[in-house]
């Protein structure tokens, strides 16, 4: 539960409310991270937040931090140099082991491409382990797109479809107008051979999924992260509880059916 | 070179038809070509024919004074651009432009619309198929306007 002490050797601004930073220990390193799973990041003096790993490269942790309240702005404040505790890894990853030799479909809106981001990234170093890949994204504005350089250049290979989705844009933007879920039903998978991951905003998870399933793929091989009121980040405080599910250990990553029946609780 | 037949075959849209009601189909249609940033429909201008995407994209705008046009959404190959040859008054809604090149099958309404009148049950196939189209498209609009990315969603 103590924290480890973390520096910031690298930072971006991806958006205006949201930046990328890169985190190296100081001394005793947490242990090595799931793809999916979270960390505790702690500001000092203000309080902790729950950040889902972005990556994780040769010891560093990436972590991208959208501004939201008091810990977040500040963490999203750090330059290099600055300190950051940091409690972790938590919860569930991504079971990338299921879609071993299955076409990967990954579908993420918002700042929901970062949980995801690492999904990407371990299909380029295994490529072959795979099945077609699919990644369909989707945000609110053209200027609202996390990642676009990256984006850009998955758009460029030719070993994954990168499709990009806009809720709103001008005729400047040359890409798809309409919400991320349009994207499913044209997605090159083979449905009953596919599984997918789905991150972003709760309600488009919601739908994203029943889109996914509505195309043919199992429910069962639908994984979703989740976003609850994660504190102790052990399943000891309920804050995150959702149902019989407590998100910060059961969670983030969860199967579809499993919360399917839970998404339309209101959040207390 | 593949006939209109084998086109309309191919496409989602007509998955499941037998050969007989494509080729029925087919005689509406012509094969064309739009090149970027060509305007393909324009606003209250009859709705005389639709289009099934083989390839491209199509913008379906709306034009603002102060804004400019704006973009509602977008349509590529496996969809339809065009509803408005269904029903009267057969006028288009919106503005649409290719924003890259685009290929598609023109079916002429007119030609459509008496077919479906004289094989009620080419007709009731259509229009199911056309009813599924606006469903889909009217719950893309809905949760579009559920704003997934706004604070008030999450």
């Amino acid at each position: 539960m103590t924290p480890r002490m973390y520096e910031v050797v690298a930072r971006r601004d991806d958006l205006p409310d949201t930046v990328t930073l890169t985190l190296a220990p100081v001394d005793e390193q947490c242990p090595t991270p799931a793809i999916g799973q979270f960390n505790m990041l702690w500001a000092f003096g203000i309080g902790e937040a729950p950040i889902s790993l972005a990556g994780f490269e040769n010891g560093h942790l990436i972590h991208t931090i959208r501004r939201v309240g008091a810990v977040t702005n500040s963490l999203a404040a750090s330059t290099t140099g600055d300190q950051i505790g940091v409690r972790g890894p938590y919860g569930t990853g991504w079971d990338l082991t299921r879609a071993a030799g299955r076409d990967v479909l990954v579908v993420a809106g918002g700042l929901g491409l970062a949980p995801v981001r690492p999904i990407i990234t371990e299909l380029f170093a295994n490529r072959s382990s795979y099945g077609r890949a699919v990644l369909l994204v989707g945000a609110r504005t053209p200027d609202a797109l996390l990642y676009r350089d990256e984006l850009e250049q998955w758009r460029g290979r030719l070993d994954i479809e990168v499709e990009v989705t806009v809720d709103s844009a001008t005729p400047s933007w040359r890409g798809d107008v309409g919400v991320v879920t349009r994207l499913v039903e044209r997605a090159p998978i083979d449905p009953e051979n596919t599984t997918a991951f789905v991150c972003g905003p709760e309600v488009m998870m919601r739908f994203a999924a029943v889109s996914v399933v509505d195309r043919g793929v199992p429910a069962a091989e639908v994984m979703l992260s989740l976003e609850r009121n994660m504190h102790c980040a052990i399943g000891h405080c309920g804050h995150c509880q959702l149902g019989p599910e407590f998100i910060c250990k059961d969670g983030p990553v969860v199967p579809w059916p499993r919360v399917k029946p839970l998404l339309r609780v209101a959040e207390r | 070179m593949k006939s209109i037949s084998d086109l309309l075959g191919e496409h989602p849209f007509f998955e499941g038809l037998p050969p007989e009601a494509l080729e029925l189909i087919s005689g509406c249609g012509t094969n064309v070509h739009f090149d970027a940033d060509a305007t393909i429909i324009s606003e209250d201008e009859p709705a005389d024919v639709f289009y099934v995407l083989r390839s491209g994209r199509v913008a379906l705008e709306v034009a603002t004074p102060r804004r400019g046009p704006l973009v509602i959404e977008t349509v590529g190959p496996g969809e339809i651009l065009g509803v408005s040859w269904l029903l009267p008054p057969y006028r288009w809604t919106f503005d649409g432009r290719a924003t890259i090149s685009t290929s598609a099958v023109a079916l002429d309404a007119a030609c459509l619309r008496q077919k479906c009148d004289q094989d009620p049950v080419l007709g009731y196939e259509m229009y199911k198929r056309f009813a599924a189209l606006v469903r889909d498209r009217l719950q893309a609009t809905r949760l579009q306007l559920v704003d997934f990315y706004g604070n008030n969603a999450s």
